[in-house]
């Protein structure tokens, strides 16, 4: 056992020795080869393309130039780009001054809605013909379990009483939000949820289904009467706008964990990648990229179904907690107050 | 981290996007409708009416077995009451064969003194009229004899003799 510990750093340091001058020499080689490109056009994005530029580009730009095209990737644009071969420019569309144009992320999230209009389809015809009595198979198992998940240990455990109202919300959110995470760790696909607009939409749902069962269940004077805290009058002018924030503390809350949880992932992975074209070496392409981007890549499938199912798990617990008896209210305003 | 600090600053990440929020409110909406339709109704129901199928079958189950138990309680109780009776019958037969038996020992036993006695009636009464029928016979004897002893001779010895083995030769007959 000694003997190991000892060449261990033996075994180590050879490596470096080996590495340190290979990357050097594919660094130096890969600069001598001068890039015919120019800068990269906005609309191609992926990885390949941006080699080409990176090479071509100045040392001084280097790092501008990846972190242009990682912050391209994961930004919202009116170009859907299919490298290699070619783009889609997707129409722009202007009402009243409004830009509601077509981008990449409105393509997204409907392609998302395709793709669970026409699973659920499918599942829910399944149960149209099923008898109580016959037992699921093959997707429509896989899709139960989700759902009696969502139901059972999400809404019924969080919600409680009255839970039913709120399932097709917590639903509809779970699935969206999951697909959406996963067709961003698809090629040539972008992540929705990884925009903080849309995150923030689905998060305000939240927040007007909270603020209606906490108005279901306390009344417009019990809702009121909340906002002071069950404090004394004279402090009301210090309660009334610290328990106003903390109403919108959860939604942002949701908006930006969501949001950063998503974009992160793929900064990391891009950003992984992104070091083997800045340093010109396929050594640490093949020692460090790729399977670290791997990692980060299985790491990422996680997330996708771990934030969908905290989205809809803090979701339910805010309807919960707004339906649910003044003492949690108290302590969770006193916590979002921090 | 440099870039990272760029692109907070420049805002990029956090710049608000009216038509995505819009078409995310529509889209959102609308998949929502469409699955509550055709998905999360049928599931739902689908669901709650196995759990309750599961759980009335579950009742099932539970009453079949308290059924099942309460006959076999019962069962057992009317097998142990079997049990009892044969005993009971069988103790009963065996007192009955017992009496019967001793009825019949003591019956024959009376009956065999009964008999015993009779017979010994019966030697009795045979055995005084053989005393009887002897004693005339003796008597008649003896009157022959006299006569004969008269008729002879007046000896004194004679009849002496004659008398004596009469006698014995009664006594030898007698016995």
């Amino acid at each position: 056992m000694k003997r190991i510990n000892v060449l261990q750093p033996k075994a180590l340091l050879k490596v470096f020795a080996v590495l340190v001058p290979l990357l050097l020499n594919g660094y130096g080689v890969a600069a001598a080869s001068p890039g015919q490109l120019p800068s990269v056009p906005r609309s191609e994005v992926a990885a390949a393309p941006a080699v080409e530029a990176a090479s071509g580009a100045k040392e001084a730009h280097e790092e501008e130039k990846a972190g242009d095209v990682i912050m391209h990737h994961i930004l919202n644009n009116r170009v859907f780009a299919f490298p290699p071969f070619g783009s889609v420019e997707l129409p722009e569309i202007k009402v009243g001054g409004y830009d509601i144009s077509i981008t990449k992320h409105v393509v997204m999230l409907w392609v998302v809605s395709a793709i669970l209009v026409g699973i659920f389809s499918i599942v829910g015809g399944k149960y149209k013909k099923m008898s109580a009595r016959q037992a699921p198979t093959g997707l429509v198992n896989a899709m139960e379990a989700l759902v009696e998940f969502i139901r059972t240990d999400v809404a019924k455990a969080n919600i409680g009483k009255g839970y039913e109202k709120y399932l097709t919300y917590l639903l509809t959110v779970f699935f969206f939000i999951l697909l959406c995470n996963l067709l961003g760790l698809v090629p040539y696909g972008a992540t929705a949820t990884g925009n903080i607009n849309v995150t923030l939409t689905l998060a305000t749902f939240t927040f007007f289904l909270t603020q209606m069962a906490a108005l279901q269940a306390h009344g417009l004077k019990g809702y009121l009467a909340h906002l002071t805290g069950g404090t004394h009058p004279a402090l009301w002018i210090i309660m009334i706008p610290i328990e106003f924030i903390g109403l919108f503390t959860k939604p942002v809350a949701l908006t930006i964990r969501l949001f950063a949880n998503m974009t992160a992932g793929h900064i990391v992975i891009l950003s992984l990648i992104f070091i083997s074209f800045i340093l010109k070496s396929y050594i640490v392409a093949v020692v460090m990229s790729v399977p670290f981007s791997i990692f980060i890549y299985l790491l990422e499938l996680f997330v996708a179904f771990l934030q969908a199912f905290i989205f809809t798990m803090l979701s339910a617990l805010f309807i919960g907690l707004a339906s649910a008896h003044e003492g949690h209210d108290e302590h969770e305003a006193g916590v979002a107050s921090h | 981290m440099l870039t990272s600090g760029v692109i907070l600053l420049a805002g990029s990440l956090l710049s608000p996007e009216p038509g995505l929020i819009f078409w995310t409110a529509i889209t959102f909406i609308l998949v929502m409708l469409i699955l509550k339709k055709i998905a999360w109704g049928p599931i739902l129901t689908a669901l709650q009416d196995r759990e309750k199928g599961i759980q009335s079958s579950i009742d099932r189950a539970h009453q079949a077995k308290d059924e099942s138990e309460a006959i076999l309680r019962k069962n057992r109780e009317l097998l142990s009451k079997a049990d009892a009776e044969a005993d009971r019958i069988l103790r009963e037969g065996k007192d009955y064969a017992e009496k019967l038996r001793a009825d019949i020992t003591e019956k024959a036993q009376s009956e065999a003194k009964k008999m015993i006695a009779s017979a010994k009636d019966e030697i009795e009464q045979e055995k005084r009229r053989a005393l009887d029928v002897l004693r005339n016979e003796v008597a008649d004897l003896a009157v022959k004899g006299a006569e004969k002893i008269i008729k002879t001779a007046l000896d004194a010895d004679m009849q002496k003799k004659i008398v004596n083995s009469m006698i014995q030769d009664f006594s030898t007959k007698r016995n």
